[in-house]
């Protein structure tokens, strides 16, 4: 396979231009771009695109962008916003989307460190904010908008109607008839094709500088692991500053040729989702799980044959469902079931969810639970997970169709090379790696090393299957006792994926085993203490439950059979812990505001129950000052139990 | 603002509205300039909502003139209010609940559909392009007012704020000259009040439409009307601009009751 250099492209069809005159050359008249406007979806073939496109080039150009100028793009995924990332990239310059919902003096930095001489927006929301910064951006010259509504009476000369600016532009060709196609000519694989802003959690927000070599081979990968085809759809929806949905959206569309199908507005994405019934779909975990709670909640309401039915479905999509989905074999009878199952209720509820014609959905940016991933494809959803950062194009690992597990990314996408260093940081090499951090070289060299792998921050591992397994941020990793690596994070997500805990804090650096501190859901656990007639108070009560304790029990036990499986982290297996007697939180200071725990705080504050856990006590007693909403203060003080986990061998890596 | 306030388009002369032996309205006089937007305040029961009822013809005063686009007008039923280009939202929601928010805006259009019921019942000739032209039309309503996601929603489960945002939407589905809103803020918090500001703003600068509203918040009504006219028991005591209303003795002892 040749996937993975420039040379992926074919002959002449390098840069994202050329490949957006080669569709309207080829499928002029398939639909390149639909919007749902005015309570019907419109159409634009790829003819119409290109049309517009070189209409808005060529009115940038009159009024004086050059190669090499940014473009800044604000707005909500907008037909006309991703025509204008083309016509910046057909005149040699580079389009900078932004985050839509940020405030004026959130943009203020990008618009500086750009140095945005252009902007295209979508309404006079995004136009007030330029225009509220606009002293501080004095090389801000020109703003074009998408969408006229109230702006009726801003009259200043620097504003201009999109519509205007294409009328501009088509005067402008018909003078210079060949005016574009040489400035297109002129356009190279390794020019810098579009500039990502990263969020900026640690500092400054830096802009990755991606060239058009590299998005195209990343979306090419893409194209060969899931055979997208050109009569595919996409629903997109995810913010356009957003990696993923430049090399979904923009980038795959245009190396494939499918459709790009944009929602009326924000708040109607769901209907928009059910009547496109795109072939390609990306979500978070959350939006994931927001789906199917609906579901579940209105299957409550409905008639007891239907609610039996639908559970007694589900119960054999679980049992068979993924692995007819991964073509592993299954019994007849199963596949009969099966069968009848997808025409009662699977078929009907993929309808429902607007995923009936979906071949390849995706989902990442945070930990999804393997009970709600394994049921979307249980029921014929082709679910996978990828991982990906800004610096490289959102591509790195991808589940290959027939090797999906929940546990992993998945394994290295084509083209890519992973190592593992030795900190156990995942390092990477490729044609997607970024072409430099702008205007920061010294960024760009920290974060690639001597041999041109770029370090991703990541820590993780290669299972046995040779997929990627993420585990934490590298910074956080640390090492037991007999040197294995510990990484808190990871076995604290396979707890928190139990509904029964809420939150919990796994210690083990320089100690010769992992101990944890847990926190119960009090939602969850005390339904479960209801149904079985186990009168408590509240959280400190509840948690002091024998069988409550018997019940996390059998979770923590579960999650170290899981750990056992993986030879990299069978020795962080948790051997103590105990149920915490009140519930951690940001009033005490032991969660941030975005509920992240403060691992360090607490360990501190609770010295006396580590030293429990590790000194081999049976029970410990505690006592802790709370802080109320209104602010008085409190005491809370318990006997904690501490309970020892079942732990198992480690499985061994032939396995 | 450079909007351009044109002549006058509605002149209420020494109207005067009793039922039985109680007088709603006495002698009342003031008049509505074309793209103006005109507030009626006063104290409960100071006869706002039966001088928009006799604008919109639901009551016919036992005296005075009424002078509409230069017509003097005696009689009129509300219906014929409605085809003369005025439409109108209640204090309390009047949208039928069980029908789609689309469905309900849709009903504003009835007024300017033309073919009949038979074309009606059987889709033919006409009725199949009208219908397409009306939608249309709703649906630009629908887009103005942001409502897009409840677009087929049954108006009894959306939450108040959405319900009025609905019955401006119906109104404005007629394409009215002169829009008559009744309370259109009551019962919302300040979030839906400063949207509703919005779209009442942007109704009148874009669609260029004159309104009449009935308000209690002051804030509101001194913010986006052009001139107050002032009621109570019954009788004008004010009229003028927002700033001269609200220094008036009258208005302040009739809001504020006497000093002493």
């Amino acid at each position: 396979m040749s996937v993975g250099t420039t040379t992926g492209a074919r002959d002449g069809l390098q840069t994202f231009p050329r490949l957006l005159f080669h569709h309207a050359q080829v499928r002029g008249n398939a639909p390149a771009i639909r919007e749902k406007d005015l309570g019907i979806w419109q159409t634009w073939t790829w003819s119409d695109v290109a049309e517009r496109v070189r209409a808005l080039a060529s009115g940038l150009a009159a009024l004086g962008f050059k190669r090499g100028d940014n473009l800044a793009i604000i707005g909500d995924n907008r037909p006309h916003l991703y025509m204008m990332m083309s016509a910046a990239q057909c005149l040699g310059g580079v389009p900078v989307p932004f985050y839509q919902d940020a405030v004026a003096d959130e943009m203020l930095f990008v618009l500086q460190d750009a140095a945005i001489r252009f902007a295209a927006v979508e309404d006079q929301e995004q136009v007030d904010k330029l225009l509220d910064v606009r002293d501080q951006v004095p090389l801000l010259g020109h703003i074009v908008y998408d969408d006229p509504r109230g702006m009726r009476h801003y009259n200043q000369p620097f504003l201009h109607d999109i519509h205007a600016l294409m009328e501009m532009g088509r005067i402008h060709n018909r003078n210079h008839p060949d005016f574009l196609d040489t400035e297109v000519e002129q356009g190279r694989a390794d020019d810098v094709s579009v500039m990502l802003y990263t969020s900026g959690t640690t500092g400054m927000p830096k802009g990755v500088c991606q060239t058009h070599a590299a998005f195209i081979a990343s979306a090419q990968g893409g194209r060969q692991i899931d055979k997208l085809e050109a009569t595919g759809d996409i629903l997109s929806y995810l913010p356009m500053a957003w990696v993923g949905d430049h090399l979904f959206s923009f980038a795959q569309s245009l190396v494939v040729g499918f459709t790009i199908n944009c929602p009326e507005s924000g708040d109607t994405v769901m209907t928009d989702l059910r009547e496109i019934g795109p072939t390609y779909y990306f979500a978070p975990p959350r939006v994931f799980e927001s789906l199917l709670t609906s579901v579940m909640i209105r299957m409550e309401d409905a008639s007891a044959i239907k609610r039996k039915l639908f559970h007694y479905f589900l119960g054999v999509a679980k049992r068979c469902g993924g692995d007819i989905l991964d073509g592993k074999p299954v019994s007849a009878g199963d596949r009969l079931l099966y069968e009848l199952g997808t025409l009662l209720v699977y078929g009907p509820l993929r309808n429902v969810l607007g995923l009936s014609r979906i071949r390849v959905a995706y989902t990442a940016g945070a930990a999804i639970g393997p009970e709600l991933f394994s049921f979307y494809r249980s029921i014929g959803i082709n679910l996978k997970q990828l991982y990906g950062q800004t610096e490289t194009c959102a591509y790195v690992c991808l589940q290959p169709d027939g090797q999906v597990k929940p546990s992993s990314v998945g394994a290295p996408a084509p083209g890519v090379e992973i190592r593992i260093a030795d900190n156990g940081e995942v390092l990477v090499k490729g044609p997607m790696l970024l072409k430099e951090y702008y205007k920061r070289p010294d960024a760009t060299a920290e974060s690639i090393n001597a041999d041109g792998y770029f370090l991703t921050g990541d820590a993780g591992f290669i299972d046995a299957d040779g997929h990627l397994n993420i585990i934490d941020r590298a910074k956080d990793v640390g090492k037991l006792a007999n040197g294995a690596m510990f990484a808190p994070n990871y076995i604290e997500n396979k707890l928190k994926f139990f509904q029964y805990i809420k939150e919990a804090v796994c210690f083990g650096h320089e100690r010769d085993q992992v101990c944890a501190f847990i926190n119960i859901d009090v939602g969850a656990v005390g339904n479960w203490a209801e149904r079985r007639g186990i009168a408590y108070s509240g959280y400190t009560d509840l948690a002091s439950k024998p069988p409550v304790h018997e019940l996390i029990k059998t979770c923590v036990d579960e999650v170290n059979a899981i750990l056992a499986h993986d030879a990299m982290v069978a020795n962080s297996q948790i051997h103590r812990f105990l149920i915490l007697h009140k519930e951690l939180d940001p009033d005490d200071d032991e969660l941030t505001r975005t509920r992240k725990v403060r691992r360090s705080f607490v360990a501190k504050k609770y010295q006396v129950l580590i030293d429990a856990l590790y000194g081999g006590q049976a029970t410990q007693f505690i006592e802790t000052e709370v802080k109320f909403e209104d602010g008085r203060r409190g005491k809370v003080s318990a006997d904690l139990r501490i309970i020892n986990a079942k732990t198992f061998p480690a499985a061994q890596q032939a396995a | 603002m450079s909007k351009k306030i044109g002549d006058v388009i509605l002149d209420l002369q020494n109207i005067s509205l009793r039922f039985g032996g109680v007088k709603a309205l006495t002698d009342i006089s003031f008049d509505v300039r074309e793209h103006e937007i005109r507030a009626i305040i006063g104290p409960n029961g100071a006869g706002k909502s039966s001088m928009l009822n006799v604008i919109n013809g639901v009551y016919h005063p036992q005296e005075g003139v009424i002078i509409f686009h230069g017509r003097e007008r005696r009689k009129m039923e509300p219906h014929q209010a409605a085809t003369q280009g005025i439409a109108r939202t209640f204090q309390n929601i009047a949208l039928f609940k069980g029908m789609s928010v689309l469905d309900n805006i849709m009903t504003g259009r009835i007024t300017r559909m033309k073919a009949s019921f038979i074309e009606h019942a059987l889709w033919l000739g006409r009725a199949k392009r009208e219908e397409l032209e009306h939608r249309k039309k709703v649906e630009e309503v629908i887009d103005f007012l942001e409502i897009q996601h409840i677009r087929k929603t049954p108006v009894g489960r959306l939450p108040y704020g959405l319900q009025k945002r609905v019955e401006l939407g119906r109104a404005l589905a007629a394409e009215p000259s002169m829009l008559l809103l009744d309370e259109p803020m009551a019962g919302m918090n300040v979030e839906e009040k400063q949207d509703m500001c919005r779209f009442i703003l942007d109704v009148n600068d874009q669609f260029g439409a004159t309104i009449v509203l009935i308000e209690h918040d002051m804030g509101v009504v001194m913010d986006i009307s052009d001139r107050v006219v002032v009621l109570d028991y019954g009788k004008k005591i004010g009229d003028g601009l927002p700033d001269d209303v609200k220094n008036n003795e009258d208005v302040i002892t009739a809001y504020l009751g006497v000093s002493h």
